[in-house]
């Protein structure tokens, strides 16, 4: 990662005293008395610049972001699949129409099921790549340097 | 996987050519046994912290992970049992792959990166994240194993009945004897190697399983000059049913409640894979949410690919077995894909035998994996949420939380042997469906609501975990899949009134509505901090364990 020099956090990197990564601020308050792993070394940000982080516009740019792409894609093939969920149920006829050979209308919209699906988890994965990772990396990388 | 159904009045015996190459299938299955727990010891010694118990040290890759996913996913149901329902009811099997399928990009959209940012172990770091701790970790630690164990119940009943049935062992004490060493089995994997162990075993088990059905499709196709639709015409000739083995409707088909039974599985299925503690869980194995990323893609394309295949060897059975020989060797088709190999390799021939011990090694493999998969999720749910979180209220060494997990292991894999033995005869189908409709009725609203809805709360969370699950299997207890029809597990007696077998048509939309019902009624105001740190954290990775 090409994390840009930051001053030295505030502590010692792995500060002596489990007190100071004491997971007050953490989801969850497992093994006090345990040494952190190695990776949650850097001091989890307060409370405070969680707050100040989650009301920045940058953070909401990232949010929305995410948001408008995932909340109406997911919506999108929901509705897709109940679609063909309901033709195979009401609409046999249709279904059982022969496209080529023994190949009718039902297999040939399953197959668009699966190919829907390796089309969406890819495009969702380009944007992630490109809109969503850069931001997040860049919030990450300073509130977790104690800029 | 629902579709596997040991209603095991298997009276009639697989073929006796199962059992004429027993030596043959208990020699591999003995070589699989012995790989595995080399694996399991040498991972078990590497095993020293929490993270390595839990999440196997964070250090799979995306394409590791992927595999080890895609093993815990394709469990035995859905090689033998979707590959034995489009065998017996063509179109209508098929229409599990898509559900299966579709439900990963729910994962992918929207839970697999958040929940890797935010949690740490189980599925209840993050639904206690911004609540009250000790009742959420609570509600989340029961449906997790409530959960877990229907899913495990319905693979040790379909190991048991399946296993038996490949080895010819028909007597109870011998499917008994079966069930038993799958559980023993399962305590050792989980016990010693922890996740690292058992994400290990998942990935043999994928590359088995995959290069199994590469083999058997390639077969098939070959045998079809890779003409499909010739491949297809035969399946619906041979089938006796004609066109309509082609088209939906077979199965789901005969009336508006088996029609709506299937609207009603279709949401189970492809809304519940998100809420499945055992695939969640796979996400801390990965450094980063973008490796769970990149694992989440590498599992919907070797499981779409695999589910293409069982196309393949469902027709392929279809076209190439007598419908009467895949009923006689078991009624629900289970053991259409072991068939279809012995008579790929032909029927007596030595080439035959050797394909079909190789694909039953294949499957007793799957069962295996899976079963460990599941243990390790619950037993990890229980030590981490319950003891460590609740019983301990977070005062427990990490020393103490492995302990706690090894015991639970013990103990549910106790439970499960139990539970498995007394079950070898039921209806697994309704377990498994119950499995995701739990899965997507009590873990998915509250999983949604927790990472995207700033105004949820404690009572909003207890509310669609207790209320999504009370729900779920309330209504299956009181439907056809417990009482009133032959296939029941009590077929003697009627006490049903719900008449689909699965609930999550109403369960799934109950659990919504209740989460959100629970939090605008209650005066508790949510903990904005607490909201803050988790959404700034899902979504960009701060302080990630």
């Amino acid at each position: 990662m090409s994390v840009p020099e930051q001053p030295p956090p505030a502590g010692p990197d792995l500060p002596p005293s489990t007190v100071v990564t004491a997971p007050a601020t953490r989801g969850d308050t497992v093994a006090t008395d345990a040494p952190p792993p190695a990776k949650t070394g850097a001091p989890l940000p307060s409370t405070q610049e969680f707050v100040e982080m989650q009301e920045s516009a940058e953070f909401g740019e990232l949010r929305s972001s995410h948001r408008s792409f995932a909340f109406p894609l997911t919506v999108g093939f929901i509705l897709w699949y109940l679609l063909y969920v309901l033709l195979s149920n009401y609409a046999g006829d249709f279904m059982g129409t022969k496209l080529f050979g023994n190949v009718n209308v039902a297999l040939v919209l399953g197959l668009a099921q699966f190919l829907t699906t390796f089309l969406i988890a890819w495009w969702y994965s380009r944007h992630a790549a490109t809109q969503l990772d850069p931001k997040a990396d860049a919030i990450k990388s300073r509130m977790e340097g104690g800029a | 996987m629902s579709s596997v159904r040991t209603t095991a009045h298997t009276t009639m015996l697989a073929a006796g050519e199962a059992s004429q190459h027993r030596p043959l299938i208990i020699t591999l299955f003995a070589v699989f046994v012995a790989a595995t727990l080399v694996i399991t010891v040498w991972a078990g010694r590497q095993t020293k912290d929490a993270a390595d118990f839990y999440a196997g040290g964070r250090q799979f890759t995306g394409f590791q992970n992927g595999l080890a996913v895609s093993g815990d996913y394709m469990s035995a149901a859905s090689f033998l049992g979707i590959a034995g329902a489009i065998a017996l009811f063509g179109y209508d099997g098929f229409l599990y792959s898509i559900g299966f399928l579709v439900a990963w990009l729910v994962a992918l959209l929207l839970v697999a990166e958040p929940l890797r940012n935010s949690g740490r172990y189980t599925m209840g770091d993050v639904l206690a994240y911004r609540m009250r701790q000790r009742p959420v970790r609570t509600a989340a630690g029961t449906s997790t194993i409530i959960v877990s164990i229907f899913y495990l119940l319905a693979q040790m009943a379909g190991a048991g009945v399946l296993v038996s049935l490949l080895l010819g062992i028909t007597s109870d004490g011998g499917k008994i004897g079966i069930v038993a060493l799958v559980g023993v089995l399962m305590i050792v994997y989980v016990t010693i190697g922890g996740m690292k162990g058992t994400t290990w075993v998942q990935m043999v088990k994928a590359v088995l399983l995959i290069v199994g059905a590469l083999l058997l499709t390639f077969l098939v196709l070959l045998k079809f000059h890779f003409n499909i639709s010739d491949l297809l015409g035969k399946a619906a000739e041979n089938s006796g049913k004609g066109s309509p083995f082609l088209e939906p409707g077979l199965k789901y088909g005969a009336t508006s409640t088996t029609k709506l039974d299937f609207i009603s599985l279709g949401m189970a299925l492809v809304l519940g894979t998100a809420g499945l503690p055992h695939i969640l869980i796979r996400f801390y194995t990965v450094p980063t949410a973008k490796t769970a990323r990149k694992s989440v893609n590498w599992a919907i394309g070797l499981i779409g690919t695999f589910y293409l295949m069982t196309l393949a060897l469902g027709f392929g059975a279809a076209a190439l077995i007598k419908p009467d020989e895949i009923i006689a060797s078991n009624k629900a088709g289970n053991t259409a894909a072991p068939l279809l190999a012995l008579h790929l390799g032909g029927v007596d021939s030595t080439w035959g035998a050797i394909l079909l011990a190789t694909i039953s090694a294949v499957a007793f493999a799957t069962i295996l994996a899976v079963v460990a998969g599941l243990t390790l999720a619950s037993s990890s749910s229980f030590a981490h949420d319950i003891y460590a979180n609740v019983i301990k209220k977070g005062q427990a060494s990490e020393k103490q939380e492995m302990a706690a997990a090894r015991y639970a292991t013990v103990g549910i894999g106790a439970v499960s042997i139990l539970l498995g033995a007394l079950s070898r005869d039921l209806n697994v189908a309704g377990l498994v469906a119950l499995a995701f409709a739990v899965a997507a009725s009590a873990n998915l609203p509250t999983i949604l609501y927790s990472l995207f809805w700033k105004r949820f709360t404690t009572p909003g969370a207890l509310w669609s975990i207790y209320g999504g699950l009370v729900t779920a299997v309330g209504l299956v207890l009181f439907s056809p899949v417990v009482s009133g029809k032959p296939t029941s597990m009590f077929p003697d007696v009627d006490f049903h009134w719900f008449p689909l077998e699965n609930p999550g048509l109403i369960s799934i939309p109950v659990g919504f509505l209740l989460g959100w019902l629970g939090t605008v009624l209650s005066k508790e105001e949510p903990d904005a901090g607490k909201y803050a740190e988790l959404e700034v954290r899902s979504l960009t990775g701060t302080g990630a364990h």
